[in-house]
Formats: structure tokens, C-alpha cells, sequence
């Protein structure tokens, strides 16, 4: 029905390093989000493969598991960048420099101090 | 090294599958790496999900597979989306510097790092412990009876606690995403008069 599980594993494994090159490269706080859940898929595909190849169907409960706390996260990370994005862009645009232009967005979370 | 020893007991329709559902995770995965617009970064993210899922159906995991494509690309995606859309579309990132000196290169390779370790334990001899240690996945029995039986019996607490999780999560994003009672905008008022068109002023931000 399918390949060998080191298929599998390989692809997961790349995906997972695909995303944590991207957490590390990118600057935009939503893209950097995006990548956890590459790393999240590649963990869930990694489960999966190792449920089929020691025949335990304890690896897929974990996925299940792995998938509801993956929403919880994403529903309270998502809830902090918009607190945060309303709290900066409600705060007054002072004199300081290199970051006026960028106040009000959320990319470049290096300007998303105080 | 026995380069043929991972393709035997490979059929074709097996192979044209797998290479399908890889090439769908590698090009959303680069694509939510490289994507400039935050939108087509989800999308490409909706196509990896894919790519996933189908490497779940064939590896005997259906309901996970209709799981992922529910919860993950038809929920959690979509509030990316959300997130998207309210907080800003079009702002370019700023790349010109960094804040570690050479971050960048750092990245990539501690990235090609990770990828090496990760592929050393990713051979196919690796995987010695006991077999069924939870329950058989593969056998009589459909897919959904012998999860739902593992998850209500051996894995019964941790459900709980899941559950619990998502209520704390429901609670914590409702209490985050309001607006601060008194923070600078007035109540729009009930009844109509002068005051009512000044509420898109205070919208229009």
C-alpha cells in the first residue's frame, strides 16, 4: 500500500528543516507562524509513519493530539499579534528613527519592543 | 549501501503517489518560505496540508488525513487568513538588516544542519521498539474504530486535558482580541442623532 517508511520519514524531515530555515530567514511574524506549522506537519508526518511502520495506532492518537494543540496555539498566537499590531498602532508615532515607517505592521518583529 | 533496497515491494501506483504528495509538500513548503505576499504564504501552506494528508491516506491513517484537511486547512489556515487581512497586506519586509550580524547565513546552516541530523535518524533502521504497544493500526477494523477506541481508553486523560485546552484557548483569544473597554474610541449610541455618523470615522483607522 505504501513505500518503505524511510520515504516518509526523508520528506518529513525535510519539511521540518524547510521550516526552521524559514523561522529563522523571515522577518514577518505571520510567515514565521506559518513555518511552526510546517515544523508541526512534519512532526504529525513523522508520527504517522512510525504508527505504520511498529504497527501502533498510539502514533496517529498523537497526531490527533498534536492537531488539536497545534489549533489551540495558532488561536492564542494569533490573538497576541492582533493585541499587539492594536496596541502599537494605537500607540502615538514618536520622533525615533527607522522605525516610523514601520509602525502599525507587524512585519519586522525586531520593532515590535515596548 | 544497497541503493535498491528501499524500492523493493514498490508498485508503481505507490511510487506516482508518494512522488505526487512529496513534490505538493516541498513546493508549499518552499513556497511559504519564499512567498513575499503573506497571502500566497497560506496558500502555499493549504498546499503542503495537502501534500500531508495524502501521505496520511496512504499510510492507512484516513481519519487523520480527513482530520488535517478539516481542522488544519479549513480552520486554522482560514484564521491566518483573518489575521492577514485585518493586520495588514501589503507592507513589504524590511530585509536590509539584521538584527544578529549574520544571521542569514547562520540560518541556512543551521537549517542544512538540522536537515543532516534529522535524515541520519530518519533511516529505516531506526525504528526498534516494541510493536503495538497502544493497539495494531494495521488489520480488521476500520481506521476510525481502532483510533476512537485508543483515544478513549489508553489516551482517555489526555483527551480531557485536550479538551480543557481548547476551552482555556477559546477563553484566552476572546480576552486577547477585545478591545479594551474606555481605550480612546466612544460607544457607538443606541439611538441615532449627530453622534451616529461619527462612528465610521473611528472605523476607518
Amino acid at each position: 500500500m505504501s513505500l518503505a517508511g524511510g520515504w516518509y520519514l526523508t520528506l518529513g524531515a525535510a519539511i521540518f528543516s524547510i521550516g526552521a530555515m524559514g523561522l529563522l530567514l523571515r522577518r514577518n511574524i505571520l510567515v514565521m507562524f506559518m513555518c511552526v506549522e510546517l515544523m508541526l506537519n512534519a512532526a504529525n508526518l513523522t508520527f504517522v509513519t512510525f504508527a505504520r511502520m511498529l504497527n501502533d495506532i498510539g502514533g496517529q492518537s498523537l497526531v490527533f493530539f498534536v492537531l488539536v494543540v497545534a489549533a489551540a496555539e495558532v488561536v492564542v498566537g494569533l490573538g497576541i499579534i492582533v493585541a499587539i499590531y492594536r496596541r502599537r498602532a494605537a500607540a502615538p508615532v514618536g520622533g525615533d528613527s527607522g522605525g516610523g515607517a514601520l509602525r502599525g505592521s507587524v512585519d519586522d518583529l525586531h520593532s515590535m519592543e515596548g | 549501501m544497497n541503493l535498491a533496497a528501499p524500492l523493493i515491494g514498490v508498485t508503481v501506483p505507490d511510487a506516482i503517489t508518494f512522488a505526487g504528495a512529496a513534490a505538493m509538500c516541498l513546493a508549499g513548503a518552499f513556497g511559504v518560505v519564499l512567498a513575499r505576499n503573506p497571502v500566497h504564504n497560506a496558500l502555499f501552506l493549504v498546499l503542503t496540508l495537502f501534500g500531508v494528508a495524502v501521505t496520511f491516506v496512504e499510510q492507512d491513517a484516513q481519519f487523520l488525513a480527513a482530520v488535517q484537511v478539516i481542522v488544519y486547512a479549513g480552520a486554522i489556515v482560514v484564521l491566518f487568513l483573518f489575521v492577514i487581512m485585518l493586520i495588514g497586506v501589503d507592507r513589504a519586509e524590511v530585509l536590509a538588516r539584521d538584527p544578529l550580524r549574520g544571521q542569514r547565513p547562520l540560518a541556512v546552516v543551521l537549517g542544512l544542519m538540522v536537515l543532516a541530523e534529522v535524515l541520519l535518524l530518519a533511516r529505516s533502521a531506526w525504528p526498534v521498539g516494541q510493536h503495538s504497544v497502544a493497539g495494531p493500526a494495521s488489520g480488521a477494523g476500520s481506521n476510525v474504530a481502532k483510533l476512537g477506541r485508543s483515544v478513549f481508553t489508553t489516551y482517555l486523560l489526555p483527551f480531557e486535558v485536550t479538551s480543557a485546552l481548547l476551552v482555556i484557548a477559546v477563553v484566552g483569544a476572546v480576552v486577547l482580541a477585545r478591545r479594551p473597554p474606555g481605550a480612546g474610541h466612544p460607544e457607538p449610541p443606541l439611538e441615532g442623532g449627530a453622534e451616529a455618523h461619527k462612528v465610521p470615522e473611528e472605523v476607518n483607522r
